[in-house]
């Protein structure tokens, strides 16, 4: 049976399982029509021109595994930012583990979106936010429609959540090929600032796709910084979909690591509902082999005064791929808006493939907006200069990647995250040096 | 400590140098001279081993061992130090972390252990009050806007760093003005022992008055065509090129 087939008609098992007497499950079911109306998405469509997800689609995925796996903190220790005091959600094959996880109700509340979704204490929040920003797309319905599980944050007004929180997806591979799809809500509340990793892990080499959804409403004066670590299994591939509503003098970043995976396909979007407001979009992507790493941008300006920031930086090794596509709508109301995109991408061999677009579609008329997109190869009389130096051809190939890639390191406030990153990037490019730059 | 004999090399088919023989020993100064285009800067190159120069004949000792075979990084390990023309800018690498790096990756191919941080850092405050060069300075991306003297400062300050055993100062002089040269001059001079050798690779005199050289030689079309002392040089200054290309037909 194909995989759409086999979603729509498991929708009655999956409704024995959840609250149907409720708002979110109207809107879980009206989602599910829409995916069935629309289907996965095909290279037909221009969103999906560059980025095939057909073998992807093909595997017999399990779509709600029911056995309970336990993992030992021991053997996946190491996915964490351990040495930071943090809390933590984790999900096994996409059910909750408690005993890896460390949740909080005390001011504020880090738990679970399975409790969100039906415990009236949250009935308010759930109203207001949930599914408000997400679009009617195909995989955000498909996500939509069997939206049980995920991260559920809400930071009340004023509070300064002291440690970052860690969200992770384990996958076990206790089933031949596992569909998850993680729903997660994060409400900060006004003056209220919160820093939050995620991270989706596949422990063996069996396929996992993962169709995740993410919204975030950050209100007046509020400060939000996401982390994303993408450095899964090559037979892991992620959709990951996060929508961001910004109200005034509101600050968010999102910072998108992405090293590894089969297919990574991010569709990042910021709604911008008031003035001052700034969002922060950095990503370095380091891949080799048939990897495939796939960055959706939109930015939409709707209010003046505000500014949006745009970075990444790609390096593609062998028959690597990456697509970036970087959207920004400044609207004719939003003037002195202040938008800047740059894309910079280093194909380090001639099998390697980008393809790189930026769209800008401005009706205001006193705006700054630039855009620099660049693709190169690495600068062969900066290599000779490092070996002349002794440093060796491959250390000096990484040192000048590492530097190229730096920029957007510089913007990462947790230093724990930071020094991962720059160790992954060694790892990744084989050296062992510090960078310390 | 160098020794090239009947040097042939040439670059995508165009034959640069033409059978040249050198040899620079512990403690000496060497000059070379030479009209644009005699093939100075390739021979520097070579003898750092950049890859696209094919050496068709003759070949190069450091020491009593050829180094043809050698990648450009192994030849620096083993005490060879280019001072480059146009040093090249490495945007995002600061000059203090690249000399780290440079030093520590020496170490390594040596079997050494990384250099304790607080040596390193003495050294660089000591080498880089040799060069006159400023604190702020080093904090800097590698070269990137960095003023024509900035630049050759930065070359010598490396040199004082990596102590070679050999450093071959290519056109170390243009660019400079009186005051930087003076410093470069000064940080060379303080860097000479009788343990290591210099290559003095310039067009003009000028340099010359600062660094005074063992022997001149002047390169004229891919070939050592006449070699002397001090002397030589300040006879080329006053007579021109044209002089040795007239005495050669």
């Amino acid at each position: 049976m194909e995989l759409k087939d086999k979603l729509v008609s498991s929708y009655v098992a999956f409704e024995n399982r959840v609250e149907t007497d409720s708002e979110v499950h109207e809107i879980r079911s009206k989602a599910l029509q829409n995916f069935e109306a629309l289907g996965f998405p095909t290279k037909k469509l221009e969103a999906w021109k560059y980025t095939s997800l057909n073998a992807v689609l093909k595997q017999d995925y399990s779509l709600f595994p029911n056995k309970e796996n336990n993992i030992q903190l021991a053997d996946v220790k190491k996915y964490f930012i351990h040495d930071i005091d943090a809390y933590k959600l984790v999900f096994i094959d996409g059910k909750y583990s408690s005993f890896l996880s460390e949740t909080t109700h005390d001011t504020f509340d880090v738990c679970l979106m399975s409790s969100a979704l039906v415990k009236p204490k949250y009935k308010a929040v759930i109203e207001n936010y949930f599914d408000k920003i997400a679009t009617k797309d195909n995989l955000t319905s498909l996500n939509t429609a069997f939206a049980s599980e995920g991260a559920y944050i809400h930071i009340p007004k004023n509070v300064e959540v002291e440690k970052p929180i860690q969200i992770i997806n384990f996958t076990t591979g206790s089933e031949a090929a596992t569909l998850l799809q993680p729903r997660n809500l994060i409400v900060v509340e006004q003056n209220a600032h919160v820093q939050i990793i995620e991270r989706n892990q596949s422990l063996t080499s069996n396929p996992v796709l993962t169709n995740s959804v993410t919204e975030v409403f950050a209100a007046k004066d509020a400060t939000v910084d996401i982390y994303k670590i993408q450095n899964d299994d090559e037979n892991a591939s992620l959709v990951d979909n996060s929508y961001i509503e910004q109200k005034s003098k509101s600050i968010v970043s999102v910072h998108t690591f992405s090293f590894g995976g089969n297919i990574t396909r991010n569709n990042l979007n910021f709604f911008q509902r008031g003035e001052h407001i700034d969002s922060i979009l950095k990503g370095i992507t380091i891949i080799e082999g048939k990897q495939h790493v796939d960055h959706h941008t939109l930015v939409h300006h709707i209010a003046p005064n505000c500014e949006s920031h745009q970075d990444y930086k790609g390096i593609f090794d062998e028959r690597a791929t990456g697509v970036f596509n970087g959207k920004v709508i400044v609207e004719k109301e939003a003037q002195k808006t202040n938008a800047y995109q740059k894309n910079n991408n280093i194909l380090v061999s001639d099998k390697a493939t980008i393809n790189a677009k930026p769209q800008l579609e401005i009706f205001a008329d006193d705006v700054k907006c630039s855009h620099g997109c660049t693709i190169g190869q690495l600068d062969e009389d900066a290599l000779f200069y490092m070996q002349q130096r002794g440093i060796p051809k491959k250390e000096g190939k990484a040192l000048l990647m590492y530097a190229f890639a730096n920029t957007v390191l510089e913007s990462v406030k947790i230093p724990e995250v930071k020094q991962r990153i720059t160790k992954l990037i060694a790892k990744k490019l084989g050296v062992d040096i510090g960078f310390d730059l | 400590m160098l020794k090239i004999e009947n040097l042939h090399a040439s670059i995508e088919d165009k034959s640069i140098l033409k059978g040249l023989s050198l040899e620079v020993k512990a403690g000496e100064v060497h000059a070379i001279m030479g009209p644009n285009g005699a093939g100075k800067s390739t021979l520097a190159n070579i003898i750092a081993g950049k890859e696209e120069y094919e050496v068709t004949a003759g070949n190069i000792e450091l020491d009593g061992e050829d180094i043809g075979e050698l990648a450009p990084e192994e030849r620096a390990h083993n005490g060879i130090f280019l001072s480059f023309q146009y040093p090249v800018e490495i945007p995002g690498v600061s000059v203090t972390n690249f000399i780290k790096t440079a030093i520590n990756e020496t170490r390594k191919a040596k079997g050494l252990e990384d250099m304790p941080a607080k040596d390193m850092l003495k050294m660089i405050r000591e080498k880089s009050e040799l060069l006159e060069i400023d604190r702020k300075f080093l904090s800097r991306s590698l070269n990137e806007g960095f003023s024509g003297g900035e630049k050759k400062r930065n070359e010598i300050f490396q040199m004082a760093m990596l102590a070679p055993k050999l450093a071959i100062l290519d056109e170390t002089d243009s660019g400079l003005d009186i005051d930087a040269l003076r410093i470069v001059a000064n940080g060379v001079n303080k860097l000479k022992s009788k343990d290591n050798a210099v290559i003095v690779i310039t067009h003009y005199q000028r340099l010359l008055d600062y660094i005074v050289p063992d022997f001149v030689h002047v390169l004229h079309d891919g070939k050592i065509v006449k070699s002397g002392d001090a002397s030589l040089a300040l006879e080329l200054e006053a007579k021109g090129y044209d002089w040795i290309k007239q005495e050669l037909v």
